[in-house]
């Protein structure tokens, strides 16, 4: 009874750290330039089928989940350079389309020249799981939460000791007192959408060898990352590792007591309970619009 | 003579500052009552207040004696209340005239099977309304603009076109937000005779403005805020003899210089 | 005389004269084609423009975005299927009826989302969305699950539409899938000119005024959650006939025809084709029905070069096809 328990809140987390991720990469980039980034999901995706192929290669797993990480960084930077900023003054919904249009793109990319088939990669340790309390813990559970709790924190610390973070944080604050101030802006946002897309990948990566991946794996995970943010309030980091957690433990709790069937369905429930009580997420902002 | 509109003990609070505090004041019905201060007194925020944008901390607001205290916007409008915005409000997906035209909404019947069918009564109401429109645009100056889109009308006509939307609800009180900010000499001229044709219609007018040249002409009665609270009331003569508002803003007060130079 | 030529010259620059020639080339377009395969294509765009134009009503003129539309197209779909196939009701006593529901439904939903602005509105849309489709999956008793449902075919004034039969009228004979195309090209016609009519109409002011400055609607008096709600409805009623249409025109339906993808579709239609302008989602409509067939050529790479083309339609005419042509043409001959 216990064990069960504790086994569910164990893997929820681990899964709840993957859409935390997830959810900050969304974060970043809304910060930076208010896009919702559709194709988040498919960073995941590249992390992951990128990894999965240059290890196909011959090339050792450490040495394919760099080139996976770098692939993915460079096509979220190309994402901005040639798809955002081109359209920066579109509206809202044109926005939303093109990054559509981008991960229908990428999504194809990875069809064609990846193919269609799942695959796995093999756990970070030898030892496949631990046994605590007649529950069963697998390390990669372990290895996922460590290393999401190292990219959290290191991204806190760019962001409060590092120059190029304390330029993207001016930048999403105030676009044109960024540009006054000598920031070239476009640099940064593309900067940003890299960071966002390496966070995507590093997640895409480790959650792979329990999960599977193949070329379409970023559609739902994309998803629940954006409702995980929205969940925090779009825009808040702090509010997009909550909502990670809770989307993850929620899910989880439904598979384990409830039913797996509409497992699936469980973020978006409670997004919309959430959005019922607070329209501006659990963390937004709540100020009076200016007239 | 008797109040159209009283605010009594009204405060709004953002987060810590008082943008309005414990203001009271009544406009008379069939009057030109202007509300001036420096820029940020919070004149605006009064509006937005009076017009159910913003829901106030704390007082009250009464419109024809009935409490109309965080009512919604469309039934104050509903009630006879209309006003213009001193950072532009308009569609600017539409057309000058179909801007003028939102303004008769409450006239029109709106019923969606009528407007899925073109019910020959919507269409005809729409006509005359249609006519109506034109002849505001007319009546406020922008009587160049009758097939123009909004998007591409300069700024001074947008601030005329406000006041003829807002005059196609045929209101009992019209509230103007810096209607002269950003007009040339001639226009203002303009502008002044079109609140006179107005208030000579009956319908009260409550004026926020910083051209005092304007206000004086055109005021039955002044009323002066800063930080949100009442400095001083009266008429125009009143008002310029007020050693407090002489020392505070009108005497060469350098805020209102300032707001003179920058009509946020 | 002149005051005449200027009424007609009126009416062929209004929106109405693009209705008339919509009807024109609808009417023409069985001499272009031959087959039953275009017949199909025509047929399927005729129903998706349909749905967009009514989305259109939704998005381009009331400026409330829904990533969640499929879900009423679904609904539509499967009410027609479980209430000719369950409960027996006749194929147009069970479309009025899904019409009626899905339009109660989407009030009952409308009211606690609409109030929602920008993202967290799309959000919630989107939410809807996909509890639908995993709904629709998951009840298999009443939906089939994943493997869908079949419908019979439609009957009109007690004859029936089959894609498979052949009619005979007034010495000519038709078949099913010709009289399909007419059936829907009418249903767009139809679709179009309510649209027309909501657009042009005091309700269509508010609706616009929504999108163009909420605080301006306000004021002049549009209660706007009402109204919100109210083209909510509108534009799921749409979709609801639309799905309904569709499901006993291909005989069977599946879940995807609620799926994010396809929610994702209907959104793309209306904002590649030009949001705000009827036709311009008519056109939409027609390109994404048509790409796919075009896009067989690339094989593996449809998607690639689909996506591609999106972004690129996207960046280089943001206010969508129709409008971003029309606006070139103006600018050309002044
Ligand atoms: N929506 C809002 N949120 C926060 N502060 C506000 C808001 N609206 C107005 N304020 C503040 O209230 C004060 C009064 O502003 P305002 O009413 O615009 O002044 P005025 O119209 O007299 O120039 C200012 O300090 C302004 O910053
Ligand atoms: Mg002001």
């Amino acid at each position: 009874m216990f064990s069960e328990f504790f086994q569910f809140t164990f893997s929820g987390i681990t899964l709840g750290a993957i859409y935390a991720l997830v959810a900050l990469g969304f974060t970043l980039i809304y910060n930076a330039s208010h896009v919702i980034n559709f194709a988040q999901g498919e960073f995941l995706m590249i992390g992951g089928m990128g990894t999965v192929v240059l290890v196909g290669t011959g090339l050792p797993l450490p040495a394919a989940m760099v080139g996976a990480l770098v692939l993915a960084t460079v096509a979220g930077i190309l994402l901005h350079r040639l798809a955002i900023a081109p359209a920066r003054d579109a509206d809202v919904v044109t926005l939303i389309i093109i990054t559509i249009g981008a991960s229908i793109f990428l999504r194809g990319l990875a069809q064609f020249f990846w193919g269609k088939e799942y695959h796995a990669l093999p756990r970070f340790s030898a030892t496949e799981s631990l046994s605590i309390g007649g529950a069963t813990l697998l390390t990669q559970s372990l290895w996922i939460l460590g290393i999401a709790v190292v990219l959290v924190v290191a991204l806190a610390m760019f962001f409060s000791r590092s120059k190029l973070g304390k330029a993207i944080l001016a930048t999403s604050m105030n676009k044109d007192a960024a540009r006054l101030a000598g920031i070239k802006t476009q640099v940064i946002l593309g900067v940003a959408f890299g960071i966002s897309a390496l966070l995507g990948a590093a997640a895409g990566l480790i959650v792979t060898p329990i999960t599977f991946t193949a070329y379409d794996v970023g559609i739902m995970l994309g998803l629940k990352g954006f409702v995980a943010a929205a969940i925090g309030g779009l825009g808040s980091s702090t509010g997009a590792v909550v909502g990670g957690l809770l989307l993850g433990l929620s899910e989880a709790y439904t598979a384990g007591y409830i039913s797996s069937d509409y497992k699936d369905a469980v973020p978006f429930v409670i997004i919309l309970a959430i959005l019922f009580f607070l329209p501006n997420g659990l963390f937004g902002s709540r100020a009076a619009e200016r007239v | 003579m008797s109040a159209l509109l009283s605010v009594t003990n009204l405060s709004k609070e953002f987060g810590g500052v008082h943008a309005i505090e414990d203001l009271s004041f009544e406009v008379q019905r069939g009057h030109v009552h202007s509300i001036i201060g420096p820029n940020g007194a919070g004149k605006t925020t009064l509006f937005n207040l009076v017009t159910g944008l913003y829901q106030p901390s704390a007082g009250a607001v009464t419109l024809g004696g009935r409490d109309i205290t965080g009512r919604a916007p469309h039934k104050l409008c509903e009630m006879g209340m209309a006003r213009t915005f001193q950072n532009l409000q308009i569609c600017m997906n539409m057309s000058a005239l179909e801007n003028v035209m939102l303004g008769r909404h409450r006239h029109l019947g709106s019923g969606a099977l009528a407007a899925m069918l073109k019910l020959p009564g919507l269409r005809k109401a729409d006509r005359h309304c249609r006519e109506h429109c034109r002849e505001l645009m007319t009546f406020v100056g922008c009587g160049d603009y009758l097939d123009h889109a909004a998007s591409a009308m300069p700024y001074g006509a947008l601030k005329r076109l406000e006041i003829a939307r807002a005059l196609a609800a045929e209101p009992d009180i019209l509230l103007l937000d810096e209607p002269a900010a950003g007009l040339n000499a001639t226009e203002t001229e303009a502008l002044k005779s079109v609140i006179q044709k107005i208030a000579g219609k009956g319908i009260t007018v409550v004026l926020v403005e910083h051209d005092m040249k304007l206000v004086m002409n055109v005021s039955d009665h002044l009323l002066v805020i800063s930080y949100g609270r009442k400095l001083a009331e009266g008429t125009p003569e009143q008002i310029r003899e007020h050693p407090e508002v002489i020392a505070a803003y009108l005497g060469g007060g350098t805020r209102e210089r300032q707001a003179q130079e920058v009509p946020a | 005389m002149k005051e005449a030529r200027a009424m007609k010259k009126n009416i062929l620059i209004s929106p109405y004269g693009g209705l008339l020639l919509l009807a024109l080339i609808l009417a023409l377009m069985p001499l272009a084609v031959s087959n039953d395969f275009h017949y199909d294509l025509l047929t399927k765009i005729c129903l998706t423009a349909t749905v967009a134009v009514g989305l259109n009503l939704l998005v381009g003129y009331a400026g409330q975005v829904s990533l969640g539309h499929a879900a009423f197209y679904g609904a539509g779909a499967y009410a027609s299927a479980i209430l000719t196939s369950q409960y027996n009701l006749s194929p147009m006593v069970a479309l009025l009826s899904a019409a009626a529901g899905v339009g109660v439904m989407a009030w009952l939903v409308g009211r606690p989302i609409l109030h929602l602005k920008g993202h967290y509105l799309s959000m919630a849309t989107l939410g809807l969305g996909v509890i639908a489709a995993i709904v629709l999956n998951n009840e298999e008793q009443l939906t089939g699950g994943p493997d869908g449902v079949g419908l019979p075919p439609l009957s009109l004034f007690g004859h029936e539409l089959s894609v498979f039969g052949e009619y005979q009228f007034a010495g000519l004979t038709f078949t099913g899938v010709e009289l399909w195309y007419l059936l829907a090209a009418a249903v767009l016609v139809i679709a179009v000119l309510l649209a027309l009519n909501i657009i042009d109409s005091p309700l269509g002011r508010a609706l616009r005024a929504l999108h163009g400055s909420e605080i301006a609607a306000q004021v002049a008096g549009v209660d706007t959650a009402k109204y919100k709600l109210r083209v909510f409805v509108i534009s799921a009623v749409y979709a609801s006939v639309a799905g309904s249409l569709y499901g006993h025109y291909s005989g069977f339906i599946t879940p995807t025809v609620a799926s994010f993808e396809h929610s994702i579709e209907l959104i793309t239609i209306v904002v590649l084709g030009g949001m705000a302008s009827t036709f311009g989602v008519i056109i939409g409509a027609a390109i994404l029905v048509l790409i796919p067939q075009f896009l067989t050529d690339f094989q593996e790479l449809e998607m690639v070069v689909f996506g591609a083309i999106l972004m690129a339609v996207m960046i280089f005419l943001p206010r969508g096809l129709l409008p971003s042509v029309l606006q070139r043409l103006q600018r050309g001959a002044q």
